[in-house]
């Protein structure tokens, strides 16, 4: 049975905020006199992932992932609960525990700006007590795997955007984390390069058994990587489990295209008890539910006489885009 | 604590500071040459105060030259290690990336006192020894053991002193975020030490010996030099570093815990 590897029961984290009025009395009475409030941004959740494990955590912006992620790494201390992460309680930041984890943050970078990437990570490389042998080889494994190579004796600040994330990648990698942290890793590179850094995470997971929690604005990291996703709305989580059942509860229908040889066939159509969702000339298209898809399509082929036919899932980004709404799904 | 691996990892930061400095050629010859004009402008100031006076506040001018030679060198390991690496605190506060060093195992107040290095630094730390020679030559200080070891150890107790000053100001950006100002308030303090603490008022030497330590910096080794000083004034030095060491600390491991990273 496979074990758990991280266990969250009750948590919630609270943080003081100041509001400031509008205009130069607003400015004037909040410098000296500072309102503040406490503001709950996680709610009392519980949640549990298993070893290996790669679980992607779905919000609209500021409704929490980040906070969580950073309470699981131990960067920030919870208000309320327990957090156990690979047996250890993440914020007491032990060094065993940090060698085991983490965090990789799209925006935020670690790499020496005006030294190339390769002096970054000897410089981890020390940190983490691996001799040079050693660290010459995991850099050597994990370039091949990242297909980086001359990128490494260029200075940081002439690398591009994809280029300098796998080098992070490869900085925050070095030590063979078990536990992985990544905070929209994917933020502002091109189409070209997120694929190939999903193709390496899958990789690394696949090759090293590694537990991976992520977060991410780009519906294709979430879809191609997680099987699992936790949505979390407003600091509570709306919904823990499997993506694709998400995605059938919030999509219970497909879209199908029909393409008649004849006008008169396409007017017979809702003879047959399909809701016509749109015309024009001899091209229909109707909305048929998912259970039903391979009855709707005999009953088609078997009394029309048909051209073309598509069958169009619903795009993901407008199912995503409502489960970011949702308070309860 | 291994410290086999923390002097591993210090030689790496210095072998990157380096390496990241001469990457701008042009910028460490305009700090090199900085570092002299300064020195240069520093001891005429102190000939223009001595010009109509013997003495100021007991100190000759060459006695006085010890504090300046002393202050050179302490500006010095300002500017190689304090400046470059407690000025980024504020940084890493205000932009998150304290959270790379706080998943590091490895201690976080090693890690962002000492990753950078200013290698210009070093200039004014070799002109402040080479003006104290020359101030032991011209004051005909008798080099002894006990007098090299007592040096040492004031000036020790001063770097202590001054990087505990300067490091608990950086730590309040956990709650402030933003004490740029602070510390150059704290700067602006420490040019009070290139004079004799007898040459201020009586007031003025309470708030520079209790509220920020100035005479414990420059004073007290200098006057070790000269030979003036008491035993129970180094050993007031000791332990006033010490404490501000412990308390540097301690305030540090207190403020982590309100440390809310930056958002995304």
């Amino acid at each position: 049975m496979v074990k758990n590897i991280i266990n969250v029961e009750n948590l919630s984290k609270s943080f003081d905020v100041s509001s400031k009025e509008p205009g130069l009395k607003g400015t004037i009475k909040h410098f000296f006199i500072r309102k503040t409030k406490s503001l709950k941004v996680i709610k009392d959740i519980s949640f549990e992932i298993k070893e290996g494990e790669i679980v992607g955590f779905l919000g609209a912006n500021g409704a929490g992932k980040t906070t969580i992620l950073k309470m699981l790494c131990g960067l920030i201390y919870p208000s309320k609960g327990s957090i156990l992460v690979s047996g250890y309680s993440p914020f007491r930041r032990k060094e065993n525990f940090l060698k085991k984890i983490t965090l990789i943050m799209g925006q935020k970078q670690q790499l020496i700006w005006d030294l190339p990437p390769i002096e970054s990570f000897y410089l981890n490389a020390s940190i983490y007590d691996l001799d040079k042998f050693e660290a010459k080889r995991r850099i050597k494994k994990l370039s091949d795997m990242l297909e980086i190579d001359d990128e490494l004796y260029i200075p940081v600040r002439k690398l591009s955007l994809g280029q300098r994330m796998k080098s992070e990648l490869l900085a925050a990698l070095i030590h063979e984390p078990n536990i992985l942290f990544l905070d929209e890793p994917t933020l502002g590179l091109d189409i070209n390069a997120q694929r190939n850094l999903r193709k390496f995470l899958k990789k690394y997971n696949k090759e090293t058994n590694a537990t991976i929690c992520l977060t991410s604005h780009y519906m294709k990291d979430i879809t191609s990587l997680c099987k699992r996703v936790i949505c979390v709305h407003n600091g509570s989580i709306s919904y823990d489990g499997e993506l694709d059942l998400l995605l059938k509860k919030l999509s219970p229908v497909k879209e199908i295209l029909i393409v008649f040889r004849s006008d008169e066939d396409a007017l017979k159509l809702e003879n047959y008890g399909f809701t016509i969702k749109n015309k024009i000339k001899n091209e229909i298209t109707i909305n048929v539910e998912n259970n039903s898809i391979t009855s709707s399509l005999k009953t088609i082929f078997n009394n029309f006489d048909i051209e073309d036919i598509y069958i169009n899932e619903p795009p993901i980004d407008e199912v995503i885009g409502k489960i970011l709404i949702k308070k309860n799904i | 604590m291994n410290p086999r691996k923390y002097l591993k990892v210090y030689k790496k930061f210095l072998h990157t500071s380096f390496a990241s400095e001469l990457e701008y050629k042009t910028n460490i010859l305009i700090d090199l040459i900085t570092a002299i004009l300064s020195l240069i402008g520093s001891i005429f100031l102190l000939s223009i105060f001595f010009q109509n006076n013997v003495s100021i506040g007991d100190w000759e001018f060459e006695e006085a030259l010890i504090i300046q030679g002393i202050y050179t060198i302490l500006n010095g390991i300002t500017n190689t290690w304090f400046n470059p690496n407690l000025s980024e605190i504020v940084k890493h506060v205000r932009e998150g990336t304290l959270d790379f060093v706080l998943l590091k195992p490895i201690d976080s107040q090693f890690f962002i006192s000492l990753k950078k290095i200013n290698p210009s630094g070093f200039l004014e730390i070799m002109l402040g020894l080479c003006l104290l020679l020359f101030c032991i030559k011209i004051n005909q200080i008798n080099l002894n053991l006990s007098f090299l070891s007592l040096s040492l150890i004031t000036v020790t107790c001063s770097i202590c002193i001054l990087y505990s000053l300067w490091f608990f100001i950086s730590t309040t950006t956990i709650w402030f975020v933003k004490t740029w100002n602070a510390t150059e308030v704290l700067r602006s303090f420490l040019y009070v030490g290139r004079f004799p603490l007898n040459s201020f008022s009586f007031s003025l030497r309470i708030f520079f010996s209790v509220f920020i330590p100035i005479a414990f910096i420059t004073t007290i080794p200098s006057e070790v030099f000269l030979g003036l000083s008491q035993s129970w004034k180094i050993l007031l030095e000791i332990i006033v570093a010490l404490v501000f060491l412990i308390t540097s600390r301690k305030f540090w491991l207190f403020a982590l815990k309100f440390y809310s990273s930056a958002s995304s």
